[in-house]
Formats: structure tokens, sequence, C-alpha cells
């Protein structure tokens, strides 16, 4: 890979640290008048999802991380790793590991499109939409004509997930569901 | 079609510039100092390794066949002042290379000015009034040398400070893991890093009397505790470093000695060296009067007037869509 000098960074870049790869996220140039430059750095750990801080000296220089994401099919999971398959018409597949799907594990639904992180080729991490559609396979019954007062229940969906939905949800329908938060959003339409 | 052809400065801050320059030359102007115009494209530049100098490479005259755009327009100002000028002032754009963030733009504007016969002190009183003038509020001035500055933010005296500590230090405070640096290169990201932060918040905020090793083109004296010291001040409005102003050197030999220093310095870093301004030396020799003077960059005043928190913010066309 090549290398990238301080002059180069910018968010999203991807770079080399302490053996991990990571993505910069805030780059601030740190110079006193007169007097050697620096680049304040803040980095995310891209296997740990940690957020590091560093400064360089200007002009110190980071290898490259060969770090690409990509949108990927989910297929099936053999217990010890998550198939996927590329969207690009190649039908290449790639399996993740535990780690890697460990975010998206809760929204993982055969068949959806997920972004898969490569790093050297293997899948590093595995995000879900912001929103995904699921279909709830348990929850008490609805509480009909209950559809605007607060009051939530459990509700769990098809990939497992457990989440927190108006008294009116019943089993079968498939609601929308924000992946950062957890939350229920709507029905889907 | 992109958006990138409007200006990124909103209209209020454009017309903020415009009322600041005609503020800046009513406050020389009702002080007797003559606002000049000096060459923004020179054959030598700034010879500090810390400053990369933009250049220009088709030839400027016969025998010249490079250029530099000027860091500052300090070196024909005091060719001015060596043939009798006076007191003058400049408002230009200068320009540094690879200097590039939230608080920098390559190509920035900048006022500088000399005062003959003034002392520093007396100008830190001048550089106050202008920075309240412009900013329209009467601030207090908060007065703090090097030394006292880092035993407020670090507990620690930088002129005896161990190096190896000051590198303990910039590990542990800044994040910092690269190269071994110089005493000065420590000194520095402590100085950017930690101590920057706590100047001039609520106040004017002056540090003076740095290490005699970054005096650059100031004076070096002895202070009260038998240091040596560069006569030389920074001025922060909160937190972020606005002017610089030198005792200025007028000894030529001296002079010529620090360039040869840099550019020694250079080579070793691996740096371009850069060709020697003898006009200045020459103007040094011939006798400059013994003045002080300070450079400010009006961008950043403009930010700190406008509350802005990057300098894009007051720039009408910064660097990304100029």
């Amino acid at each position: 890979m090549a290398n990238f000098s301080t002059n180069d960074f910018r968010s999203g870049l991807k770079v080399m640290l302490d053996g991990d790869p990571c993505s910069i996220i805030d780059n601030e140039l740190v110079k006193p008048g007169k007097g050697q430059a620096f680049s304040r750095c803040k980095l995310r750990n891209l296997r740990s999802g940690r957020v590091w801080e560093r400064t360089f000296k200007s002009g110190e220089s980071l290898e490259g991380a060969d770090v690409m994401e990509y949108d990927m099919e989910y297929l099936y999971t053999d217990g010890e790793f998550w198939h996927f398959m590329m969207t690009d018409g190649s039908f290449e597949q790639h399996a993740a590991d535990s780690n890697a799907v460990e975010d998206a594990l809760k929204w993982l639904k055969e068949q959806d499109v997920y972004t898969v992180t490569l790093y050297n080729g293997a899948p590093l991490s595995v995000a879900a939409a912001n929103f995904v559609d699921l279909e709830v396979v348990e929850t008490d019954p609805g509480l009909k004509g209950d559809t605007a007062q607060g009051g939530t229940k459990p509700a769990t969906l098809t990939t497992g997930a457990v989440v927190n939905v108006p008294l009116f949800v019943n089993i079968g329908e498939v609601l929308r569901i924000d992946t950062r938060t957890g939350d229920y959003v709507s029905r889907a339409k | 079609m992109k958006n990138t052809w409007r200006p990124k400065a909103s209209f209020s801050a454009i017309k903020a510039r415009a009322e600041c320059y005609a503020q800046i030359r009513a406050f020389f102007m009702s002080r007797q100092v003559m606002e000049v115009d000096t060459p923004i494209l020179g054959f030598s530049t700034a010879t500090d390794p810390h400053l990369a100098s933009l250049e220009i490479s088709s030839p400027l005259r016969i025998g010249v066949d490079q250029g530099f755009l000027q860091t500052s327009p300090e070196f024909p100002m005091k060719r001015m002042l060596a043939a009798g000028s006076g007191d003058i002032f400049q408002l230009c754009k200068t320009f540094r290379k690879d200097e590039v963030g939230h608080r920098h733009n390559p190509e920035f504007t900048m006022l500088e000015w000399y005062r003959v016969g003034m002392t520093l002190p007396q100008l830190m009183d001048e550089v106050t009034e202008l920075v309240c003038e412009v900013l329209g509020k009467s601030l207090l001035c908060q007065r703090v040398s090097y030394r006292d500055a880092f035993e407020q933010s670090l507990g620690i005296d930088p002129f005896t400070e161990k190096t190896s500590s000051l590198a303990r230090l910039s590990r542990k405070l800044c994040h910092y893991d690269g190269p071994e640096l110089s005493r000065d290169g420590y000194l520095a990201l402590l100085l950017a890093d930690q101590v920057e932060p706590t100047l001039g918040q609520g106040c004017i905020g002056i540090l003076h009397s740095y290490p005699a090793s970054q005096a650059s083109l100031a004076k070096v004296a002895e202070d009260s505790k038998g240091q040596l010291v560069a006569q030389r001040f920074e001025l922060y409005l909160n937190g972020l470093e606005i002017a610089n102003a030198y005792d200025e050197l007028q000894d030529a030999d001296e002079q010529q000695l620090r360039f040869e220093a840099d550019n020694a310095k250079r080579s070793s870093l691996g740096l371009r060296e850069i060709p020697l301004d003898k006009n200045l030396l020459d103007a040094l020799h011939h006798g400059m009067p013994e003045c002080s003077g300070v450079a400010l960059g009006v961008d950043r005043l403009l930010m700190i007037k406008l509350g802005a928190s990057a300098i894009d913010e007051v720039l009408a066309f910064p660097v990304s869509i100029a």
C-alpha cells in the first residue's frame, strides 16, 4: 500500500497504526507561529471500534490500510461463520467471523444487503443499513384502539432482536427499526 | 451544478472584513503610520525551517530563475525602514505552503507594522488598542512570560526541564509517539497543544520572553533569572494565536549568522536552502533604526470578532474552492 504523509490526512482515509487498520476521523494542523508543525488526529480503530487520539510530526507518514467497503448480501450462517455474497454480479463469497458480525448480528436477515468492510480481503466488520424492516415473531396480543397513547411492550423479531414497540403491534407485522439506536420507527409500508 | 461557485463566507462576514480594513487604515492614519506596498513575489524568503514558501519556477528576471511567494512582507519593509521611511504598515496577502486546517489557509491576510523607537511593551499596548478597536470592545490584557505560562499549565520550567522529561510529557499529554524531536520541537508541541488553549481566555493574552533558540528575527537579552530570552511576544485571543512581534534585530552580521544557521538546519532536515536576501543584509549594514514590529493575522481576528470556529467562515473563497 501507498504511504500517506500528514499532508494527505483527511477524514475517511484508512491507514495502519500500531498494526491495526484505522480510519481518520479528524485531523487538525497544530502549529505555534514559529515552530514545528504537528497534526493532531482522531482515528477510529476499525478492528476494535475504539477512537484513538494521536499527534504526528508534520511530514510523518503512515502506511495506507487495504480497507474497502462493499455491499454484500447475507446468505446464511454455519454457526462459526456468516457468509456474504458480493452484489456486483461476481457472486464472490466472503465468510465473516463472530467478531466481524458482532454489531450487525441482531439485524442479520437472509437476502438483505449489508455493508461489509474488507481488510486485506477478509471481512473486518459488517454494518446494517440505518433502517431495516423486520417481521415480529413474538409479542403480546395487540390492544385494539390503542394507537396513540404511550405505552410499549417487547417484541421479538425474526432475527432474534428484541425491541420495544407500541401496544397495537401484532405478530406477523413488519416493522421499520433504526439499527443505530435499536428503536422502533414505524410499521413498514 | 455544484454550489462551489458561491462565496463560503456569509455576506455579513464579507462586510465585517471590509469594515475591519477601514478601521485598520483609520487607526494607523490617526497615528501617522504610513501604508506601504511591497512585493509578494520575491527572489528570497523566510529561512525559518518551519516555514515553507510556495515556489514560483518561471524566471523573475535575467539571472533569477526562481521566486517565492512571501510568508510575510518583513524583508522589504525592513529595507524601507533602513532607507528612512519612518513608521510603516502594510495590509497584504501572504502565503504558507501546506498550512491548511480549521485555523490555517495557505493564502491569508496579514497586517504588519513597524514602529521606530517604540519598545516592545509599548507595542504590546498598541496591538491591544488595535485589537480592541476592531473587536469593538475593551478587553483586559494579561501578559505572561513563556516560563510562567509553562509553569502555570504544566508545572515545569521550560528553560531548565530536561529534554527527556519534555518528551515524556509530550507522549502523555499530547499523544505524541513519533520520531524524537529537538528540545524546541517538544516545547512547540507542548506550547501549541497544552499552553496556548489557556491563553487569552476572556482577555487579550500576551506571551513574551521566549527561549533565545526561538528568537527568529528578534533581539536576545538576559532576563531577571540570567536566562537568555528572545525579545518577542505573541498575542492570543480564546487560545488562538493572532500576532507575533519582535524587538527587531538590527545587527547585520548576527542576522547573516541566523540565516546561515537556519539553512544548515534546513539541509540537515532535507529541506531546500533559501538564497540569502543580500538586499536585506545590505540594508541592515547601512543601518536600520531601532524599532519594534508585529505581524497580525487578520482572518483570525475576524474569526474572533464573528465567533467563527473555522477560518473558512471568514474567507470568501478558501483554498478548497479558490
